[in-house]
């Protein structure tokens, strides 16, 4: 199931992690994690709340000691060669590492400051991100007043001081509304077009399919799956077929037709959509002849692949949809 | 808009040198002051509590204890300033704690800075609220009538020797700060330590008034022979035994607590 990916344009890892254990009690947050992130690129890790992806995110910035297992920055051991791993690395916490009592003005000076940056330059170089990251009228603000988008922006500024070649992102946008969510992704988008390697975590399956260049799948400590979007997705292998009709009587008619041309059982929704799986994107045109010629009418039509939320539930199992198209799946996911 | 680090950033070092710990520690406790400019609340316990301890016990056991209060006084100062400026020393277990509960000390760890550096900032900044203690319960004495014998040369004597012990003992509270798992819990261990430390001395009343076991613990108390050393050079000029015990009782709380305190931060940060 583990499809690695090697760039081979760019033969050097940015992270590699082998046998990754981190215990708290009984408890294994962490429970042998192996990745190869190539450097360039953005790689997604993936997981309900409590999967470990946090704890692996502050194992791999230095922030934890695993308890087995290594990792390598750039070549360099994040245990042996701590100081050296932060030189490399910026960190975007799951809440905002920055200051509260201090303005978005007087963190960034003081990150700059604690960098090595001169007076004259940590002032220069707070003025660009501030610019750089739409805070300008805000910064002389105390952050208690920063909305939370405006938190992250700034949060994100920080880890960009140094230009870090490689910079962890945990759970960048979880709590904004959508609007700033997208403004995120597109300046998340630009840290990789500037060279720089994103570790992302996210609980966002559209989020990880979003901005993703590879995808692992935590679950309980372990990679459960690992690709990228598209190769996760066509593991899952098939589309779905959602039909909505004008007269909601003819629906097990539509239904009755879909099982003899698919062998699939479709599915009637409560908000009165048919949806099947569908394996051969040719037999559409088959059902929907055979609806015409029944006089059965059709007030909506798609196909759609698969999301990667389907993935996820597919392989971890966790079920929370009654939706029974995805226990097909996962049927095809176990056989891969 | 990457060509602005400096060039011992471009090198990498598994190490942080000693000048480099320095400044990030300077740095880290402008931080500490901004914080204080920012909310200025946090100096209440460094500013009322001396002036309003110095009036309130001043005019009211001044008759009891002395006959007069301006008789009082040349006691009371003393015991005062060692009161107010270990209480003031206690904030900085509170204050770890809180920091190191919030975000931003995440980033600190994640930064390439020597990791002792935002522990020695806040011990640092912290000096600024001790001098700030003596300050005003000199000008509190001061206006009550108080006139040192020995004078401008004398308080400033005895203004670096206080504020070099509470910075010592600084560090026990710093440790709490560490090990501790709630601002809460930090405060009250604190309060429970100095209380004893301050009241069982000889810093408001007379040791011979105290009954027997009082007395051999207020005898033996550090405080008290802080206290003694500090009316004994403001009061009479003279350097005493007390003085040399204070110092030598500083350096050795300094050189228990501040490993302990470092080795305890250094695992958990």
């Amino acid at each position: 199931m583990h499809q690695k990916l090697i760039n081979t344009n760019n033969p050097t890892m940015a992270v590699e992690v082998s046998g990754l254990v981190k215990h708290f009690g009984d408890n294994r947050a962490v429970d042998g994690i192996d990745l190869k992130i190539p450097t360039g690129t953005i790689y997604g890790v993936l997981g309900p709340n409590g999967a470990g992806k946090t704890t692996a995110i502050r194992i791999l910035s230095t922030l934890m000691k695993p308890d087995k297992g290594s990792a390598k920055i750039f070549g360099h051991d994040i245990v042996k060669e701590g100081q050296i791993v932060r030189q490399l690395i910026g960190l975007t916490g799951q809440y905002a590492s920055v200051d509260e009592k201090l303005s978005a003005n007087e963190n960034l000076y003081i990150f700059s400051r604690l960098l090595g940056l001169s007076r004259h330059d940590a002032r220069r170089k707070t003025a660009e991100l501030l610019e750089e990251f739409g805070l300008l009228e805000a910064a002389t603000r105390p952050l208690a007043k920063f909305s939370g988008g405006m938190r992250r922006r700034l949060d994100l500024a920080a880890s960009l001081i140094s230009k870090p070649p490689l910079i962890f992102l945990d759970e960048p946008t979880t709590g904004l509304d959508p609007r700033t969510r997208i403004q995120m992704w597109n300046t998340i988008r630009s840290l990789v077009s500037d060279g720089s390697t994103v570790i992302l975590t996210t609980q966002y399956l559209d989020e990880a399919d979003q901005l993703a260049d590879h995808v692992a799948v935590i679950d309980r400590g372990k990679v459960i799956a690992d690709g990228t979007p598209s190769q996760l997705k066509a593991s899952v292998g098939t589309a779905t077929l959602e039909l909505k009709l004008n007269n909601k009587t003819e629906y097990e008619k539509a239904k009755q037709i879909i099982q003899s041309l698919l062998l699939v059982e479709g599915h009637i929704s409560s908000e009165g959509i048919l949806t099947a799986p569908l394996s051969d994107p040719e037999l559409i045109t088959d059902v929907l002849l055979s609806l015409r010629n029944r006089n059965i009418q059709l007030s909506e039509v798609s196909v759609k692949n698969p999301t990667l939320d389907e993935v996820f539930l597919a392989i971890t199992g966790h079920e929370t949809d009654k939706n029974d198209v995805e226990n097909k799946y996962s049927i095809s996911i176990n056989n891969n | 808009m990457n060509q602005t680090i400096d060039k011992s950033q471009s090198v990498l070092l598994n190490q942080i040198g000693f000048s480099r710990t320095l400044r990030q520690s300077l740095i880290m406790a402008y931080r500490g002051l901004l914080k204080v400019r920012r909310t200025p609340e946090q100096l209440i316990d460094v500013t009322l509590q001396p002036i309003l301890f110095t009036l309130m016990f001043g005019y009211l056991f001044g008759g009891a204890i002395s006959g007069t209060v301006h008789n009082y006084l040349p006691l009371l100062i003393p015991g005062i300033l060692v009161q107010s400026i270990l209480t003031g020393a206690i904030t900085i277990g509170v204050q770890l704690r809180e920091d190191m509960e919030k975000g931003v000390f995440d980033r600190f760890k994640s930064m390439p800075i020597a990791r002792i550096a935002p522990l020695a900032g806040a011990l640092l900044a912290d000096t600024i609220r001790y001098a700030l203690v003596t300050i005003l319960t000199f000008a509190t004495g001061y206006i009550m009538g108080y006139r040192p014998e020995t004078g401008f040369l004398g308080i400033l004597l005895v203004s670096v020797l206080v504020i070099a012990f509470a910075w010592c003992v600084s560090w026990i509270f710093a440790l709490a700060g560490v090990v501790g798992r709630s601002a809460a819990g930090v405060q009250g261990i604190s309060m429970m330590i100095l209380f004893p430390l301050t009241f069982l001395s000889n810093a408001y009343v007379p040791i011979e008034t105290l009954p027997s076991v009082l007395k051999w613990f207020a005898k033996v108390n550090p405080v008290s022979h802080l206290v003694t050393a500090i009316r004994e050079i403001i009061n009479h000029g003279l350097i005493t035994q007390d003085f040399w015990i204070s110092v030598i009782g500083g350096l050795v709380i300094l050189c228990i607590f501040a490993p302990l305190t470092v080795k305890a931060y250094r695992n958990k940060a």
